[in-house]
């Protein structure tokens, strides 16, 4: 059993391979062209990986291989808004699930594919949604960035919204329903900060083996739902800040999570006090505790994007994260300790892992 | 039948395409036409050069006698179009 870790790249999709001691480290690429590629992700039932970007030539794509990287091949099939609508700019965002891709993208919505990447279609209820008009984008544009499915029910779906919150079906996606409440928006007026939508929502997952509880990293705060969103409790209290973009979930533990806080939107949006940490807690959030040794401890300017910290499946969990100025971190004891595995890799926006035979 | 029009085709779109060859003799009357017989002869060419306006895309320039033209630009017969990637990127 092995590992290869997936790295989406402003150059490129990566893969930085290893076996189950995860000591050793094999790089490969640069693959899809060299595309900016904003996600990179396997749809493990099927050993296919997903890449999905836009390219400031070419426009919105989703590339996938079928060979662990090889070879890859493209596909905008499909991938498009009406005629006299603003175009898709970029494919944002690849989530595997029951047999099906689906694909999120700029200007926000989302798209399904039921030939593995082959041709795509709207999922029209969500664009439907009578909020629609009010939405407004964040600092990356109008961009479905998050797609959360329920392992169980085929029907149920999650998606986040910059910055216009989570959107929740349970019908497949014809009806879509705002889930929001209990997250907070402090760029609005007082008495105002807890809109329906609206809310900057950087990532969204859901927790291991369950069908309702969700962790959320939003540009305000780090949130728990335990009612499929529903309602959302802070659990930011015991972290450096309230600010920071992914969020990721142990393989097995529902109660174990990590975030990666940075110092804040108006403070640089690197580590506090430039040095890296990433933040475990064991209880659902209600604790906290920092993995720092073989971070860096000085100096350590980096941003890490929201769909850029992942785990694997092995017994202890190996945590990954990758930075904007190319390097990737390792742990394989839960986020105790760290050990640089790749650096000097283009801006890093993506890390997923795939578990190989 | 009047003359084809030669298209020159850039490498960084070719090299998305296993086998599209960089110069195409397409007959043609409009840029639109030269894009949908691009289509047809490598599946998911046209989305690469055009997006759903329908327009060109705004980092591709297509030339013709020296001018950049739009999709609805008619075409003379035999004509050079040049599709040629813009200056973008870092």
């Amino acid at each position: 059993m092995g590992v290869a870790v997936l790295i989406g790249s402003k150059k490129g999709a990566f893969l930085l391979e290893s076996d189950s001691a995860r000591r050793d480290w094999r790089v490969r690429g640069p693959y899809c062209e060299h595309w900016p590629l904003t996600h990179v992700a396997a749809d493990p039932t099927q050993q296919t990986i997903y890449a999905t970007g836009g390219n400031a030539w070419f426009g919105p794509a989703v590339w996938k291989s079928n060979d662990g990287g090889a070879a890859w091949t493209h596909s905008s099939k499909g991938l498009a808004y009406p005629q006299g609508e603003t175009p898709v700019q970029c494919a944002w965002v690849a989530h595997a699930a029951h047999g099906r891709l689906y694909v999120g993208v700029e200007p926000a919505g989302l798209f399904v594919s039921d030939d593995g990447g082959e041709s795509f279609r709207e999922v029209e209820g969500l664009r439907r949604h009578p909020s629609r008009p009010q939405w407004q984008p964040g600092g990356i544009g109008l961009v479905l960035h998050s797609i959360v499915s329920d392992p169980v029910d085929p029907r149920r779906l999650w998606v986040g919204i910059s910055s216009v919150g989570v959107f929740y079906t349970e019908d497949g996606g014809e009806t879509w329903h705002p889930r929001n409440s209990g997250t907070r928006c402090d760029y609005l007026p007082e008495g105002e900060r807890y809109p329906e939508l609206g809310q900057c929502v950087h990532n969204l997952t859901l927790a291991s083996g369950h069908s309702n509880r969700l962790y959320q990293q939003n540009h305000c705060g780090m949130y728990r739902s335990d009612d499929g969103g529903a309602s959302w409790q802070s659990i930011e209290d015991g972290l450096p800040s309230s600010f920071g973009f992914p969020v990721a979930v142990h393989p097995r533990d529902a109660d174990t999570l990590f975030f990666l806080p940075l110092n804040g939107d108006t403070k640089g949006r690197y580590p506090p006090d430039a040095r890296a940490a990433v933040w475990r807690s064991r209880d659902g959030g209600a604790h906290w505790r920092d993995g720092r040794a073989g971070l860096p401890q000085a100096g350590a300017y980096f941003g890490v994007m929201r769909q850029a910290m992942a785990t694997d499946a092995f017994e202890p969990a190996g945590v990954y994260f990758g930075t904007s100025n190319g390097s990737v971190y390792a742990s394989r004891d839960e986020g105790e300790t760290w050990e640089c595995i790749a650096r000097d890799l283009p801006a890093i926006s993506s890390v997923e892992t795939m578990m190989a035979n | 039948m009047s003359a084809p029009v030669v298209v020159r085709l850039p490498f960084l779109l070719t090299a998305l395409f296993p086998g599209a060859e960089r110069i195409v003799r397409i007959d043609a009357e409009t840029v639109d036409e030269v894009m949908n017989a691009l289509e047809e002869r490598w599946p998911g060419m046209r989305d690469r050069l055009c997006d759903t306006t329908p327009a060109i895309r705004r980092h591709i320039n297509v030339f013709v006698e020296g001018k950049r033209v739009r999709l609805d630009e008619r075409l003379p017969p035999g004509a050079d179009v040049f599709i040629l990637t813009a200056v973008s990127g870092g």
